[in-house]
């Protein structure tokens, strides 16, 4: 028995040799992936966002329906349930719903959707569909999934107030949500460098300058700040540039935290003894900015930049909300949940309150990954 | 102490004119001068609007002159305390907003009281109970609380209490309460209303104190004092209070400028959904309606009492952490 154990010691020290010599020789950006990879909950949060940004992108594809086709029979229908064992107990591999059938309440008039047990809808993969082109580019009819009759409807996370499908709306939605944080975190991210840069290098009276500039923005009310710069875009605008100008909007607050970030570290950094012996190889100020502080800052901006995502993605989402932000052709996750601000019409159909969800998840995953990334900007910290 | 005030209220100045100079751009963002828009909206309403009024109001804000005249005028107003007239709610502005910011005012503060009362404890317990049970579901309940949007949460909230008790009103004070002169029975009554916004609205900021408590306070106690105090005999209780959790709090305090505008935000968005009678329904239909003057004059006073609060913040960490005090 002991005999085993001290081979498995033995064997365990060898493998941290081993370890410790691969450390020994691995360059910074592996040393930053090893040190990522033993965050789990980052890890998994990193896929769920693959996973959501991939649907993003092939939602024609993903998605079953087309995002504005309306079936007014089936106006506020709760979602499906999706069935393995017939009314006769007998058990399908393949699951398939009951179609709904609409009654109204005798006494409030409420409509009221009862599934059709004598029809089953099988449910399938690739099934034919409504035609689409992918990325305005390719035609098709081929649809993820959804129910092997075309005709037949298939509603996974209910319908919504005129009768579309929620999940079909909310797949649609991802594209914009999703995206203004990359786009809106993009453009901070040049501002910031620059702004933060310049004040960071310069010092003195353009530091004090964009210093007082970034705490009088700071001072302001983001939320009101933001409502007050949309109302400014008319109504007629076509989605795209109103996208482009909210993303400006949410840039105009995110910038000053990176430019913060970035001064701070400047100024933190010329101090470090690498930079010291850098001046004293002769290297020029150019050359000491670009090759020896910005690498060494980059990773812990990039880390920064992730934990920022959310709040554009917050942001455009309560913009949305209260009607402010983009408006109703355009789909996204905020202009979504403007349809469940009515009180009354939640209480019945609490499926619309679903897109909540999937705001919440990216939220959550998109901190879990900044969390990580944060840790492992600086692998030399306590290994 | 006083030399230290002074200097941070100096830094200040530069600060309060550059969010008047935000300010302006606000009003002069939408298409067309504020005056057409005005006279626009009254004649939508019917009015016959007389020559002499444009023209005096043209002349007030300087239009037709340069914008640093107009900027100006606008201004030298503002700091008069003539914040113009509002063409939606046919009042000063000033009065629309002594209205309503109080009760603005009462749910951040109230939530703010919450986010201490609920966040400190939560941390120390979390903290002296680390990787237990309790420690998980509170971290848990943390990063959901980091990652829900109040306005969010406000609607799910709003949902589950017209699901159980078929009332989706929440108002401030209840219907025989509205008008009663205010002592401690209307206080109580506000009490059983108040709780649940100021809850919701200090959601994320509770969130994030556990998280920091915890941190700081899980830093302190496998330190050597701890150690020889808990060594010596000092009770358990005694030496947390009276040791580490001293030294855990600092942090804490500096982060309340932090929070103030976070709370304040928050409770914009969520009085919007709950349907409560603060300034924030107030501040989306002038917008809405572009009556600027009313809609920038909310916007530049909650960013001044956000700096007032941050000052204040500021003072207390100074009175706490002598070392403050040195810089600025």
């Amino acid at each position: 028995m002991t005999q085993t154990a001290d081979v498995r010691t033995v064997q365990t020290e060898a493998v941290a040799e081993q370890a410790d010599e691969r450390v020994l020789v691995a360059s910074q950006w592996q040393l930053v992936r090893w040190r990522f990879l033993q965050h789990k909950l980052a890890v998994i949060s990193l896929i769920v966002l693959g996973l959501f940004y991939s649907v993003a992108i092939f939602a024609e594809f993903v998605a079953p329906y087309d995002p504005t086709e309306f079936r007014e029979e089936l106006t506020l229908a709760p979602p499906h349930k999706i069935r393995f064992v017939d009314p006769e107990g007998n058990f399908h591999l393949r699951p398939f719903v009951h179609p709904f059938e609409k009654t109204l309440d005798e006494v409030t008039y409420a409509a009221i959707f009862i599934e059709d047990e004598t029809v089953m809808q099988p449910l399938g993969l690739f099934v034919k569909g409504d035609p689409y082109k992918l990325w305005g580019l390719f035609e098709s009819d081929i649809h993820l999934f959804g129910l092997q009759d075309p005709d037949a409807r298939l509603s996974l996370l209910g319908q919504d107030t005129v009768g579309r499908d929620l999940f079909t709306r909310i797949v649609y939605g991802s594209r914009i949500s999703l995206t203004i944080g990359l786009v809106g975190v993009a453009m901070s991210f040049f501002l910031g460098i620059l702004i933060g840069g310049l004040s960071g290098y310069l010092g003195g009276t353009v530091d004090m300058v964009i210093q007082r500039i970034i705490e009088s923005l700071r001072a302001l009310p983001t939320l009101p700040l933001w409502m007050a710069l949309s109302i400014a875009l008319p109504h007629d605008w076509p989605v795209v540039r109103t996208y482009f100008f909210i993303v400006i909007i949410l840039s105009t607050v995110g910038w000053t935290s990176i430019a913060r970030v970035v001064r701070g570290r400047f100024f933190a950094l010329r101090e470090e003894d690498f930079v010291g012996a850098a001046e004293l190889d002769g290297a020029s100020n150019l050359r000491v900015i670009f090759r020896y502080l910005l690498p060494s800052f980059m990773s812990y901006i990039i880390a920064r930049l992730t934990l920022a995502i959310p709040q554009m993605i917050l942001g455009e989402t309560a913009l949305s909300f209260i009607g402010l932000g983009l408006q109703p052709p355009a789909i996204s996750w905020g202009v979504l949940l403007n349809d469940a601000q009515a009180i009354r019409v939640l209480a019945l159909s609490p499926w619309l309150l679903l897109p909540t969800a999937f705001v919440v998840v990216s939220i959550l995953a998109f901190n879990f990954v900044g969390d990580g990334l944060r840790d492992a900007s600086d692998p030399y910290s306590h290994v | 102490m006083l030399i230290y005030i002074f200097r941070r209220l100096l830094v200040m100045i530069p600060v309060m004119i550059l969010i008047s100079v935000i300010g302006f751009i606000i009003i002069q963002a939408p298409p067309g001068d504020f005056v057409s828009s005005y006279i626009a909206g009254l004649e939508a309403q019917g009015d016959i609007i007389e020559p002499e009024l444009i023209d005096s109001l043209r002349a007030r804000y300087g239009l037709g002159e340069p914008v640093y005249v107009q900027y100006w005028k606008w201004v030298s107003n503002f700091v008069e305390g003539d914040l113009g007239y509002s063409m939606v709610y046919r009042e000063p502005v000033v009065d629309i907003i002594a209205q309503r910011l109080p009760s603005s005012f009462t749910i951040s503060l109230f939530s703010l009281v919450l986010v201490f009362a609920i966040g400190i404890p939560i941390g120390v317990f979390s903290a002296t109970k680390q990787y237990s049970l309790a420690d998980y579901t509170f971290t848990l309940v943390g990063f959901l609380g980091v990652a829900t949007p109040n306005f969010l949460l406000a609607l799910v909230g709003l949902w589950l209490l017209f699901v159980w008790t078929g009332n989706a009103s929440i108002g401030l004070y209840s219907p025989e309460m509205q008008n009663a002169p205010f002592g401690p029975a209307k206080f109580l009554d506000l009490l059983s209303h108040i709780w649940l916004p100021a809850l919701i609205v200090g959601t994320a900021g509770t969130a994030e104190l556990i998280r920091t408590m915890r941190a700081n306070l899980l830093d302190e106690l496998p330190k050597q004092y701890v150690t020889v105090a808990r060594a010596r005999g000092v009770k358990p209780t005694k030496l947390l209070y009276k040791y580490p959790l001293r030294i855990a709090i600092n942090p804490v305090i500096s982060t309340v400028g932090w929070l103030l505008p976070v709370l304040v935000e928050g409770e914009v968005l969520v009085s919007l959904v709950l349907g409560l009678p603060t300034i924030a329904p107030v501040l989306l239909r002038s917008l809405l309606q572009q009556d600027m003057f009313l809609a920038t004059s909310i916007i530049m006073i909650l960013g001044i009492l956000t700096l007032v609060g941050t000052l204040l913040s500021d003072i207390l960490l100074a009175i706490v952490d002598p070392r403050i005090r040195g810089s600025v």
